[in-house]
């Protein structure tokens, strides 16, 4: 169990090491020179002067060596210090991020978790009844074939436009006033039911496809022949079924993290919803390199914790972990 | 021709081709890819091209109708595809190719240091989200042709391959005929082409199906942000415009949902396909 | 139908239909089994005994039962509804399976699973059962304590010790036993064979029909022996008659073809039977060992008649009084 943790702890580690480096080398060695364009932009700022000082001389300071560099960004990354952004000049890179953060959470937690469920409990009900799963096999491979920003454009014509439910764009209408209001929380909703739905239904079929293959396999199993050779009943198999298909489910969720995350960037675009995926897309066409380094480093902080979490659960419901000494399953 | 016996002994190959839904999921792949093939030579507009009065539903002239600006969205839709569908399939390729070089050498020597190396490398890439890294990757890079675009593409993809055709090498590796084989000291290289590679084509051609999905959906994403080959057409830079211009709003369901719902539709069918093998090569899940 | 035979298996047929035919499996099957005996069923590989297993316990598609009946106590089994031969399983029929190492699914525990299967039969899990359940554990040399641990925690001998006690727990009135000896080594064969007797006289169990391609357990456990080949029983008698003094060419072919103790291969060469079994698939009629019978003549082609020689001992060979006894081993 221990090693099963440990090897895993390792492979974060290494995978956040391995992306802060890609974060800091690629626009130093990307074609253009890209940093020298920064720097020429900020000397210009009010102020521009400071920053080069602080946080450039530190990562980007052209006359030291590209070891120094790379220490210094270090240095700096635990300090919380992530720059300065350019298009929302003079916000510290941090502060930005902090606010954004929690539009991604907002629409992903529910998003995910609820898909999951949901997914899982119709993927199995179309395992075991063939009529309805002629019928919503073909719906969840749309699901899940459809991309992620396509889905949303539909959502929003459908609902937004057509229908005329919700607003189509930003976390809050421009004339309200944040708190805890109700006309606040309302307001809120509306603009979040949306992207929240599109990220919902398209995992969705994933989910249920997966469960339901899991489901045909699992009672076509030997102990399944020999529940089934002792009188149980069909019920009884399947529930036991179910309970070995959720584990790849688990690490399957683990899996499609990134994609999921990548699938709420996109969806982001479309309604203009402020999240990290929004705001590391609007960086990139202003040239912010800061601020695009920033999203990115947290995006993968996010994904790497939730796979560790992931991995903690995984441990607890699957015994032949608990028991066997190997670290892989 | 041989026939029915030809049918028996390549009773697979019978299988497959009267599946029900491998000839429904063909059918539909070919009828797009023939679109992307044939389209650009069958309308008489070029994309770029002010074809028509802005702003018109879909009519005889313009079967997509036509985009703010009156360019032809048919056109656009099938140069596009031809442009998505390009990258789609070199990055699949690719990445597949990279996906079993690694998964099968890891399977081969699994346990030891080759495996434990590689399968640290691919759950490295497989934690960061593609998108993402894709995203910064691109950022970067000034111009982006269509290969370029391929290659990032492949990089962030493999890791799925990789993973798969390891647990099937495993798999393949501990059942009783490879081990009779290596008893009878047949050379290494023999007993990879014979017993191993022989049984995993059913299972690479599948795999590579559903990487080929991934690969375009992948691209699509990243033409949409504008990240996609930084000259022509593709098929999510078709669907940006249509957002950038507001196209919805505008009531113009024709330049936006069309072209997303032909991809979706190539992809679908890709998934009945490999349904449909599925049944075919594990034939418990046949329905007789 | 005498009153101590349990189960009367009478012209059973039983094929598996596939796209290019039917594999005539079990074709013409005719056998009893006794209130408590032990009844052996004894051939190589692929002649129908583990199929007749199936036919009798689960059938799933491709098997499918054709024609014939299996009485057992009072009712035919292969035209009983599904709901209502559920509810005899484990308790007046039972079998212990080939697969034993992976009859038990990995994510429950060995106590759980017994609760489990005995309320699908309507009987409470309470501290009585348990305690009986406890008692059998002891009586095959298992802790109590397996009860609360996975499968995964488990060596194989303990699983199949675990899934004998399984079977068995409802004593059943007849228990098949198929091939439960061919994975295991001498010594835990010697051990799972002598339990079996063990539970039979005890009364756990009622009678058992042991079905193996090892004649030399059969001639320690059972009280009659079966010899099918190629879907055809060819020869029944009491064991020490079919041991002592086969009639059958098969039969003979076969205990002639076993290593006899002390006798080392200058002396005599150890001879296998020539030829192969013959192909199932849309086989004609005919007797299925003519291809590699010494004495075949042309009668042979049509499927031999089941003759009794004695009262106890029944054969389906032409020519067998041609042949004559042989003396052996």
């Amino acid at each position: 169990m221990g090693r099963y943790l440990t090897r895993k702890l390792i492979i974060y580690i290494i995978t956040f090491l391995f992306a802060v480096t890609l974060n800091w080398a690629v626009p130093r060695f990307a074609p253009g020179d890209p940093i020298k364009m920064l720097l020429s932009r900020f000397e210009v700022m009010e102020g521009g002067k400071d920053i080069l000082e602080s946080f450039f001389v530190k990562t980007f300071g052209l006359d030291r060596s590209p070891l120094q560099q790379y220490v210094g960004f270090w240095r700096s990354l635990f300090a919380g210090d992530l720059g300065v952004s350019i298009s929302q000049y003079p916000k510290s890179v941090f502060n930005i991020i902090r606010g954004a953060i929690i539009y991604d959470f907002i629409i992903l937690l529910p998003a995910i978790i609820l898909s999951w469920i949901i997914g899982n409990k119709l993927g199995a009900f179309s395992g075991v009844n063939k009529k309805a799963d002629n019928f919503l096999m073909p719906v969840f491979y749309f699901l899940t074939s459809s991309p992620y920003f396509w889905f949303a454009l539909v959502i929003s014509y459908v609902f937004g436009i057509v229908l005329g439910l919700f607003p189509t764009s930003h976390a809050y209408s421009a004339t309200m006033r944040p708190g805890w209001t109700l006309a606040f929380i309302w307001d809120f909703f509306l603009h979040w039911f949306m992207p929240f739905l599109s990220l919902f239904l398209v995992q969705l079929g994933g989910w249920a496809i997966g469960m339901r293959n899991m489901i045909i396999y699992e009672t076509n199993t030997n102990y399944a022949k020999y529940m089934e050779s002792l009188g149980a009943t069909e019920r009884l198999i399947r529930n036991y079924g179910f309970r070995n298909g959720i584990l790849p489910q688990v690490t399957g969720l683990a899996i499609s993290l990134g994609t999921i995350v990548s699938g709420a960037v996109l969806t982001q675009m479309v309604f203009s919803y402020p999240g990290l995926g929004y705001l590391m897309v609007q960086a990139i066409k202003q040239n912010d390199y800061f601020l695009i380094q920033g999203c990115f480093l947290f995006l993968i902080i996010m994904v790497l914790l939730a796979n560790f979490v992931i991995d903690i659960i995984y441990m607890f419901i699957d015994p032949r972990v608990r028991h066997s000494y190997s670290g892989e399953v | 021709m041989a026939g029915k016996d030809f049918w028996k002994r390549h009773e697979n190959l019978y299988f497959a081709v009267s599946n029900k839904k491998v000839i429904l999921g063909v059918t539909v792949f070919l009828a797009i890819v023939a679109l992307a093939i044939f389209g650009p030579m069958v309308t008489p507009y070029d994309y770029e091209e002010f074809a028509g009065r802005g702003y018109q539903p879909p009519s005889k002239e313009h079967w997509f109708g036509t985009t703010i600006m009156g360019r032809d969205v048919f056109t656009q839709v099938v140069f596009g595809l031809r442009s998505t569908l390009l990258v789609g399939f070199l990055a699949g390729t690719i990445a597949s190719a990279i996906g079993l070089v690694v998964g099968f050498v890891s399977g081969f020597f699994s346990g030891k240091a080759p495996d434990e190396g590689l399968m640290a490398l691919t759950n490295i890439f497989m934690v960061i989200p593609s998108l993402t890294l894709l995203i910064i990757l691109s950022a970067y890079l000034p111009y982006r042709g269509i290969a370029t675009q391929a290659i990032i593409v492949a990089a962030t993809a493999w890791p799925w391959t990789a993973r798969a055709v390891r647990s099937q090498t495993l798999s393949l590796k501990s059942q009783e005929f490879v081990n009779l084989s290596r008893i009878s000291a047949a050379p290494t290289f023999r007993i990879i082409r014979e017993d191993i590679a022989a049984n995993m084509f059913s299972y690479v051609f599948m795999v590579y199906i559903l990487q080929f999905n991934g690969t375009i959906l992948s691209s699509v994403g990243l033409e949409f942000l504008g990240l996609g080959p930084t000259r022509g057409i593709s098929l999510g830079l078709v669907l940006q415009n249509a957002v950038n211009w507001n196209a919805l709003h505008l009531g113009m369901w024709w330049w936006t949902i069309i072209p997303g719902l032909i991809l979706t539709l190539m992809i679908v069918s890709l998934y009945f396909i490999n349904t449909g093998l599925d049944e075919v090569f594990n034939p418990r899940l046949r329905e007789m | 139908m005498a009153a101590d035979v349990i189960l009367d298996v009478q012209e059973l047929r039983a094929y598996y239909r596939i796209l290019k035919g039917d594999v005539k499996a079990v074709d013409g099957v005719t056998f009893q089994v006794r209130r408590g005996e032990i009844l052996g069923i004894a051939g190589e590989s692929g002649c129908g005994k583990s199929t007749l297993a199936h036919t009798l316990m689960l059938r799933k598609p491709p098997l499918t039962h054709i024609s014939g009946k299996a009485v057992f106590l009072g009712q035919d089994i292969m035209a009983m509804g599904k709901e209502t031969f559920r509810k005899r399983r484990l308790q007046d029929i039972s079998i212990i399976p080939q697969y034993a190492l992976d009859a038990l699914s990995p994510t429950k525990t060995i106590g759980t699973f017994f609760a489990d299967l005995v309320r699908e039969h309507g009987l409470p899990a309470d501290s009585a059962f348990f305690e009986r359940v406890r008692e059998r554990l002891r009586f095959v040399n298992l802790d109590p304590e397996v009860l609360d641990k996975y499968p995964i925690e488990l060596s194989g001998g303990m699983k199949q010790r675990v899934i004998m006690v399984i079977s068995t727990i409802l004593n059943p009135a007849l228990v098949i036993a198929d091939e439960i000896t061919s994975a295991l080594d001498v010594s835990s064969q010697r051990f799972a064979a002598s339990l079996l007797v063990e539970l039979r006289d005890k009364g756990i169990i009622g009678s058992a029909i042991f079905i193996t391609h090892d004649l030399a357990i059969l001639y320690q456990i059972a009280d009659r022996l079966l010899i099918m080949y190629g879907g055809h029983v060819v020869e029944t008698g009491p064991v020490e008659t079919i041991v002592h003094g086969p009639r059958h060419p098969y039969t003979q072919a076969l205990l002639s073809s076993l290593p006899k103790v002390g006798v080392q291969i200058k002396d005599q060469r150890l001879e296998g039977i020539k030829g192969t079994p013959p192909e199932l698939l849309n086989i004609g009629p005919g007797c299925r060992f003519r291809a590699r019978c010494p004495y075949r003549t042309q009668r042979c082609e049509e499927t031999p008649a089941t003759e009794n020689i004695s009262p106890e001992h029944s054969i389906a060979c032409w020519n067998y009084r041609d042949i004559g006894g042989e003396q052996v081993g």
